[in-house]
């Protein structure tokens, strides 16, 4: 009995009562986890419309069942991605997380930490700390989300944002602009799981929290 | 606290949680992300068959496409020019598009045709091509940009819109002007007054300098750039001025009426 009473103590004072992953920033991370995956299944199916490279996705995981379909999906979910998104960059200027947790980055703190979690040395000890390679890809990825964003308002509005679609080189070019940032995306997301499951109290800090 | 802790991990050894959670936990959450998956899985075969299909979901799609129209005409100004470009940069061969072959589009007699103007005019006489081709025409090469993502840039001369609905007294302050074609089973595609009276909107007859060929609508196509390509209609038969939103081809089946760009 005793011994389970200290290690009752134990548990209370070992786990943390600080918070890993803010509510604002839980809350955001799922609700553009939806609209991502909205965004990006119905996009799969306005693509099959007129495909720009040789081959379609399958119409098991595109949304919108034809095109017309898929534009409302897109143009709805965006409004989902847009709102979350900007109250997301919003929030993480204004509360310093951007600064604290992202920067800085280094080439030798990336390589470094590259190799370690390649051959799983990496620390997770503190999930509060983002290490290099977090921090490279979670600010890559924002970057990334700015550029699908303004791509994707350039082809929406090419005659209203005609200095978009020419900041971007051409309505063509945005276009690939557009699927290249999908397919960073999409490779993120796949990369993003699989360490999630890796270290799976990341996932639960992005739950709950702590 | 304690008691969610000991619901989010139950039957962990807590001194083993306490000395490694790291080692403790992957295998717990691992089990609990799986069960997260399945659901997941389970919502997107949901969304996939019983949402998506449903008529609710459809509804409500709808409502926002009337939501973005509204926001956009607020946000957006109707009258923004089109960007214009070199004839060098002109699309060739510049592509036929319709939901039917070449082989089936209307071939129509040009001795024959006559535009029909109907609706809130002064003037409903019917217009030879003869008569249409004498009013002044001009020359635009702008980007015709398909609902489906791909582009062409073309050239297009012909009367601006805006000066023939002047001339024959049509009611501007109308809210449409609806155009009726020859293509099979009936094309047809309401433009928004503010639309029809764009500088850039043309009833066109020539493509490329040369008189409009079949393919590309012969004898007029209404040449808008500042919307997507279906609602440029070619074959034109008549055209409407009217208050009543009478639909079209594939506004009717999804497609945003107002699809300005």
């Amino acid at each position: 009995m005793t011994s389970l009473a200290v290690s009752d103590h134990q548990a209370e004072t070992a786990t943390p009562a600080k918070v890993i992953q803010p509510v604002w920033v839980r809350m955001v991370h799922w609700v553009n986890a939806v609209a991502m995956i909205l965004m990006i299944m119905s996009g799969w199916q306005i693509y099959n419309a007129s495909p720009l490279f040789g081959f379609s996705f399958s119409s098991n995981i595109t949304l919108g069942g034809w095109l017309g379909g898929a534009l409302l999906w897109h143009f709805a979910a965006m409004w989902l991605l847009m709102v979350n998104g900007l109250i997301y960059l919003a929030l993480g200027f204004a509360t310093g997380r951007f600064r604290k947790k992202l920067l800085p980055i280094t080439p030798a703190g990336v390589i470094s930490d590259t190799k370690a979690a390649l051959t799983f040395k990496l620390s997770h000890d503190d999930l509060s700390k983002y290490n290099s390679v977090q921090k490279l890809l979670y600010t890559g990825i924002i970057v990334v989300g700015v550029v699908i964003v303004l791509s994707g308002l350039s082809m929406w509005k090419p005659v209203q944002l005609h200095w978009l679609v020419s900041l971007f080189g051409g309505y063509d070019i945005a276009r690939y602009v557009h699927f290249t940032c999908m397919a960073l995306i999409v490779a993120f997301l796949v990369i993003h799981v699989a360490l999630a499951l890796l270290v799976p109290k990341s996932l639960r800090a992005m739950i709950i929290g702590r | 606290m304690g008691r969610l802790r000991k619901l989010l991990i139950p039957g962990v050894d807590k001194k083993l949680l306490v000395r490694d959670a790291v080692k403790t936990m992957p295998e717990l959450t691992r089990r609990r992300f799986i069960t997260a998956g399945t659901s997941l899985g389970a919502l997107t075969l949901l969304t996939g068959c019983d949402v998506v299909d449903s008529s609710s979901a459809e509804e409500l799609l709808k409502k926002v496409s009337k939501f973005n129209d509204a926001v956009q005409a607020w946000m957006f100004n109707p009258d923004a020019l089109a960007p214009t470009f070199p004839e060098s940069m002109i699309t060739k061969p510049f592509p036929f598009n319709a939901y039917y072959g070449l082989d089936e589009a209307p071939e129509i007699a040009g001795a024959d045709w006559k535009l029909e103007v109907r609706g809130l005019v002064d003037n409903k006489k019917s217009w030879t091509l003869d008569e249409l081709y004498k009013l002044p025409q001009v020359k635009q090469v702008t980007r015709h940009i398909c609902v489906e993502g791909w582009s062409a840039i073309g050239s297009w001369t012909g009367t601006p819109l805006r000066d023939f609905l002047n001339l024959v007294g049509a009611d501007t302050h109308a809210k449409y002007v609806w155009f009726q074609c020859a293509d099979k089973d009936g094309y047809n595609s309401p433009l928004d007054m503010r639309t029809a009276l764009h500088p850039q909107t043309q009833m066109t007859f020539k493509f490329g300098d040369e008189i409009l060929p079949r393919a590309y609508g012969f004898p007029m196509k209404i040449r808008v750039p500042t919307k997507l390509g279906f609602k440029n209609p070619k074959y034109v038969l008549s055209m409407e001025v009217t208050n009543d939103y009478k639909g079209g081809y594939w506004e009717d089946q999804g497609y945003n009426s107002f699809s300005g760009s």
